[in-house]
């Protein structure tokens, strides 16, 4: 067990895990951020997408130890920002989810896109989106969604 | 160090010789390359070629070529399948914003979930793909070639090229892979670090010469 | 998933149900529903008669405006957390923005109308709570009216109703939340007028889902984010072959691993396991990493994909049990050999895999339960845990927990995730316990969509139809020795692993259909749309192949070969003929037309799409859909189900898209060997056309599915001209 020093949603946190412990179950259940997901464990899906440093980063296969003092965006705080809350009022306009279990991640995502390439195209689109497992397969609503976004921001 | 002094002055002999050497000769496609005359002395031209192969069955293990792929994805695993949720090359070999190689890949392995990681973790550039667009491994003197062409290989020299064995950070993860997400070891590649900077020293001395053939 | 075929549109129900109306605890206004259940579903159950729980409220009317409805199914992405209130918003003449939506806890009055236990699947939610949820919301109104007239001194019918106001016929008004106290105390009529369709305010308009913003912000709460005071988390480890025993543990360096609590070995449906529970999610799976188990797998089969295909082709080259015949049987026979055509077609395994992993949590009193689990089969995983706990099932509280998706696999007849948890709770008196499956436990843990064997012969008659057709399926038997046994199989025929064959609606002359139903260690389940998943593949890619052999164009052949009273599968092929008119004849070169058209859970689907081959797999451009599901309730979900719908069916054709085993192993793990379909397999562009109609609803979660794989991979036989029979696609 060791305790570390985070940096979430812009406030200082401490927390007292298992060095190995991923950052996901941190957010999970020290800090009981419930919003990023655990969907397969094995960074295949993005449900556990945050920002790390600005990076989206699959938070279920990096361990807490490995964060340091970069800053953590969850989906509870990426609401903050133009981008994020753009993107997510596009999400509810556009009625893009279904179950909804996998969209925290497929936010995160988007609003990396976004950030790095506010006009992203189809392919870009589909290259940044493309790790992200939506199993109701509301894929065709997220294109409009990211698309809406994009329009809204300059 | 003095080793690399002396190793860098023998180095500018055998240039000086060599290079009369390719005016007066026609052997191989070296263009742009150095020599593959050896000087007479430690390293034959044979001995080099023998070395080659000891380099290029550690170029061609799954630990450093599935990262010198052709196409616009990374491999991984022992069988070299396409790396998995769409991973892709990206216009700097990092990946794409929102999936970068960063995204899962930190600075050095995550053994407790079976993630592996190194410093700066990326593809490597598409000038130096050792797989053809059917991800089957080039040929040793195709690899050879690419290896030692300066306007494909970031401008590295015989010095270089040791140097980027010796020292490199993803060349040296290789030999400290980690554990793969089922808490098995990844295989290293068939010779030690040390053999294999042994080997690229030799191939160096010897004049780094290629085989012949496609 | 489907119990029985036949009820289809029944809106009659055999049954006593009264409202009761009452004054909540906090003021306003509950209206409540006892039910009691018909004898039919009595004996379907096979369960000691259901008692009369507590009512729960359907419609509560807060005294701060806000109207509270709760949901008697389970909401997992199809929309009904939103369609269903709706409707009871609107007979109503509730103010939707004041609307909130409740899942429903387990209780007799929430059970489903026909199969008398509470259910969500066979895409029925709309279609057999329309009827109940419109009377509670007109009668509701009644009484608010009752009560605003009696206020007046003025007659009900002199008033009107809008937006959760009643108004008088002198400009007199009243919210219905000032009236809620009055109108608890009016007599629940016996019998209500219901709108007329062209009175609907809400339904029929496309409403946005009332959940969108949460699951947008990570506020929603799903059934693995619970979190209770002292609550502890257990992991299972599961025999590696189905029905495997525990013969011994060394738990030494799992016991090591700070935070966890306890290891012991557990019960499962099939075989045992052992339980290994901690403070928390991540001490649990670490610790079960390093637990060593050895396994007694003697007398257990082991089920090899390899050798299940060596039996199911050699059994299907001979009829089974007969689920449909007319004519004479023999009629192929007497064709000659180039005039028939003989197609033999596999189908893997399938995992569900809903995007989140299943769990449960049960805290057990001594005396009492609760429970909470995002479950398809409430009231039967509520008794499977009452059972495990020695209770009776109204000891049990059962909270239905938003759920990360189903697919079906949460409507689990052995309710095993809930006993599971049951069993590990027993032992932890008090204490919440949360039993987590992870993804490894859920492409693993078996339950999955049947693998199958298809084997058909047509002859072909002098005008291009089929003149015979012998048809031999085998494949396993979802619904032996589950609830559903005695109505899902009749005479041996599990009719869900017939459905879309035996059921055909081509005329086809001299139809014969039979099915061998083989036993085999793996544990099977409805994966979304069922029997249809394969069924419509087989018949889709046959006709079309028979269409191109004829020479005669996709949609006039079906017209040919669908029986005129196929009203709904005709009318959409109509209507996709003319919604795909811009696009269909104008391919660019490498691009093919694909057509696919099939009923399935009442709804009349045709499907259409534009596909090339990109990087040697199917790319889908663009498909255009023609639904026919009666009146659709919320065309915005009707658009989105289809939509993404597609999107699910394509996982039939991804090339990690197969569960397999060798020697009784699984030997895929998690999404890294099953594959779904990310964004780029899945169609870039989907367009819905819902036929206009006053019909009874019928749904829309599964009739998208069986639809895209056939048409694609007819687009694909016109690119390689190859017929592509064994799925998935692993390669083209």
């Amino acid at each position: 067990m060791a305790t570390y020093e985070l940096n979430v949603n812009g406030q200082r946190k401490q927390v007292n895990v298992d060095s190995s412990t991923p950052l996901l179950w941190v957010l999970r259940e020290e800090l009981k951020l419930t919003g990023t997901k655990y969907g397969c464990g094995i960074s295949a899906c993005g449900a556990c997408t945050v920002h790390v440093a600005g990076i989206a980063t699959r938070s279920c296969v990096v361990p807490v130890s490995l964060i340091g003092n970069r800053p953590i965006v969850t989906i509870e705080g990426i609401g903050n920002d133009r981008v994020g809350r753009t993107v997510q009022d596009a999400w509810v306009e556009k009625d893009v989810v279904q179950c909804g279990y996998c969209q925290s991640g497929q936010i995160m995502s988007a609003c990396a896109l976004l950030k790095a390439n506010p006009k992203p195209n189809d392919a870009n689109i589909e290259e940044s989106m493309g790790g992200n497992i939506c199993r109701c397969g509301t894929y065709v609503r997220i294109r409009e969604a990211i698309k809406s976004a994009s329009g809204q921001l300059k | 160090m003095p080793s690399s002094n002396s190793k860098a002055r023998a180095l500018s002999v055998i240039l000086v010789v060599c290079s009369v050497w390719s005016v007066l000769t026609l052997a191989g496609p070296a263009r742009g390359q150095m020599s593959q005359k050896s000087k007479a002395g430690t390293a034959t031209r044979a001995d080099g070629l023998t070395a080659w192969q000891q380099i290029y069955s550690v170029l061609t293990h799954p630990r450093c070529i599935n990262c010198h792929t052709a196409t616009n994805y990374p491999q991984q695993g022992d069988d070299r399948h396409r790396h998995f949720a769409n991973v892709i090359r990206g216009p700097e070999g990092k990946g794409v914003a929102g999936l970068n190689c960063a995204s899962c890949h930190q600075e050095t392995n995550a053994d407790s979930t079976g993630v592996p990681g190194g410093h700066k973790w990326r593809l490597a550039p598409l000038s130096m793909r050792w797989q053809d667009g059917n991800d089957q491994p080039l040929s040793s003197g195709a690899v050879c070639r690419a290896v030692t062409d300066r306007s494909k290989n970031h401008g590295l020299n015989g010095p270089g090229l040791l140097k980027h064995h010796e020292e490199e950070p993803l060349v040296l993860w290789a030999w400290n892979s980690g554990r793969r997400p089922d808490g098995t070891m990844r295989t290293p590649p068939p010779l030690t670090h040390a053999e294999f900077v042994a080997a690229t020293r030799r191939w160096i001395e010897a004049g780094m010469p290629c085989p012949q053939g496609k | 998933m489907r119990a029985t075929p036949k009820v289809k549109n029944e809106m009659q129900v055999n049954r006593r149900s009264f409202l009761c109306a009452s004054t909540a605890a906090a003021g306003g206004l509950l209206v409540s529903l006892y039910l009691d259940l018909p004898a039919a579903a009595r004996k379907r159950n096979q369960a000691p008669a259901a008692k009369v729980y507590p009512p729960d409220a359907f419609v509560n009317i807060r005294t701060d405006g806000k109207i509270v409805i709760q949901v008697n199914r389970l909401e997992f992405g199809q929309g009904i957390q939103t369609g269903l209130p709706l409707v009871l918003a609107d007979e109503m003449d509730a103010d939707w923005a004041n609307v909130i939506a409740e899942l429903a806890p387990a209780a007799d009055v929430y059970k489903d109308p026909i199969y008398g236990i509470q259910l969500v699947g066979g895409s029925g939610s709309i279609a057999r709570s329309y009827q109940q949820y419109r009377e509670l919301g007109a009668k509701t109104r009644a009484m608010l009216v009752a009560a605003a007239a009696e206020r007046w001194h003025v007659a009900p019918d002199q008033c009107r109703t809008e937006a959760s106001v009643v108004h008088g016929p002198a400009g007199q008004s009243a919210t219905y939340a000032e009236l809620a106290r009055e109108a608890a105390r009016q007599p629940v009529p016996a019998t209500v007028r219901l709108k007329n369709p062209t009175e609907f305010r809400l339904v029929g308009k496309p409403a946005k889902r009332l959940d969108s913003r949460p699951k947008c912000d990570g506020s929603l709460k799903f059934g693995l984010d619970l979190d209770l005071p002292g609550m502890k988390v257990a992991v299972v480890a599961h025999p590696p072959v189905f029905g495997g025993r525990v013969k011994s543990i060394s738990d030494a360096e799992a016991r090591r691993v700070e935070g966890v609590l306890d290891v012991f070995e557990i019960p499962l449906v099939r075989g045992t396991g052992v339980a290994i529970v901690a403070d928390k999610f991540w001490p649990a799976k670490q610790a079960r990493r390093l637990l060593k188990v050895e396994w007694d797998l003697a007398g257990v089969e082991a089920a090899d994909t390899a050798e299940l295909w060596n039996k199911y082709r050699q059994l299907g080259q001979s009829p089974g049990i007969v689920a449909a015949t007319q004519g004479d049987p023999a009629a192929i026979d007497k064709i000659a050999p180039s005039n028939r055509l003989v197609a033999e077609y596999e189908f893997p395994f399938l995992a569900h895999t809903p995007m989140e992993p299943l769990n449960t949590t049960v805290r057990f009193d001594g005396d009492a339960a609760e429970v909470w689990a995002g479950s398809q089969f409430q009231t039967g995983d509520q008794a499977a845990v009452a059972e495990v706990l020695g209770l009776k099932p109204e000891q049990v509280t059962f909270h239905t927990e938003m759920a990360g998706g189903g697919f079906g696999r949460r409507a689990v007849g052995d309710s095993h995730v809930q006993r599971e948890a049951a069993v590990i709770a027993k032992r932890l008196r008090g204490t919440p316990l949360k039993l987590v499956w992870t993804r490894e436990d859920d492409v693993r843990g078996g339950y999955y969509r049947p693998m199958h064997f298809h084997r058909v012969e047509v002859g072909i008659g002098p005008n291009g139809l089929p003149a015979a057709w012998r048809h031999v399926i085998v494949g396993q038997a979802i619904n032996a020795d589950g609830p559903f046994a005695t109505v899902a199989i009749t005479n041996g025929v599990d009719v869900t692993a017939v459905e879309g064959v035996a059921d055909t609606n081509y005329a086809i002359p001299n139809f014969h259909a039979s099915i061998h139903h083989p036993k085999i260690n793996v544990p099977v389940l409805w994966w979304r749309s069922v029997g249809n998943s394969h069924s419509a593949f087989v018949m889709e890619t046959l006709i079309d192949e028979l269409a191109m052999r004829a020479r005669i164009d996709p949609f006039a052949y079906r017209r040919k070969l669908l029986k005129p009273e196929a009203k709904k599968p005709l009318r959409v092929l109509d209507l996709l003929e003319h919604a795909s008119a811009g696009w269909r004849d104008n391919l660019p070169r490498g691009h093919a037309l694909g057509v696919s058209c099939h009923e399935s859970f009442g709804t009349g689907v045709a499907c259409a799409v534009d596909v090339s081959i990109e990087n040697k797999r199917p790319r889908i451009h663009r498909a255009t859909v023609a639904v026919d599901c009666g009146l659709a309730v919320n065309p915005l979900a009707v658009e989105s189900q289809f939509q993404a719908g597609l999107a699910f069916g394509v996982s039939q054709l991804m090339a990690k898209g197969a569960i397999t085993l060798k020697n009784g192993r699984v030997e895929q793990r998690n999404f890294d060997g099953f594959a779904p379909p990310y964004i780029m397999d899945a169609p870039v562009a989907v367009d819905v056309h819902i036929v206009k109609s006053l019909e009874a609803p019928t749904g829309c979660g599964e009739p998208p599915v069986p639809v895209i794989s056939p048409a694609v991979v007819n687009a694909l036989a016109r690119l390689t001209g190859k017929r592509y029979r064994t799925l998935p696609l692993v390669s083209i």
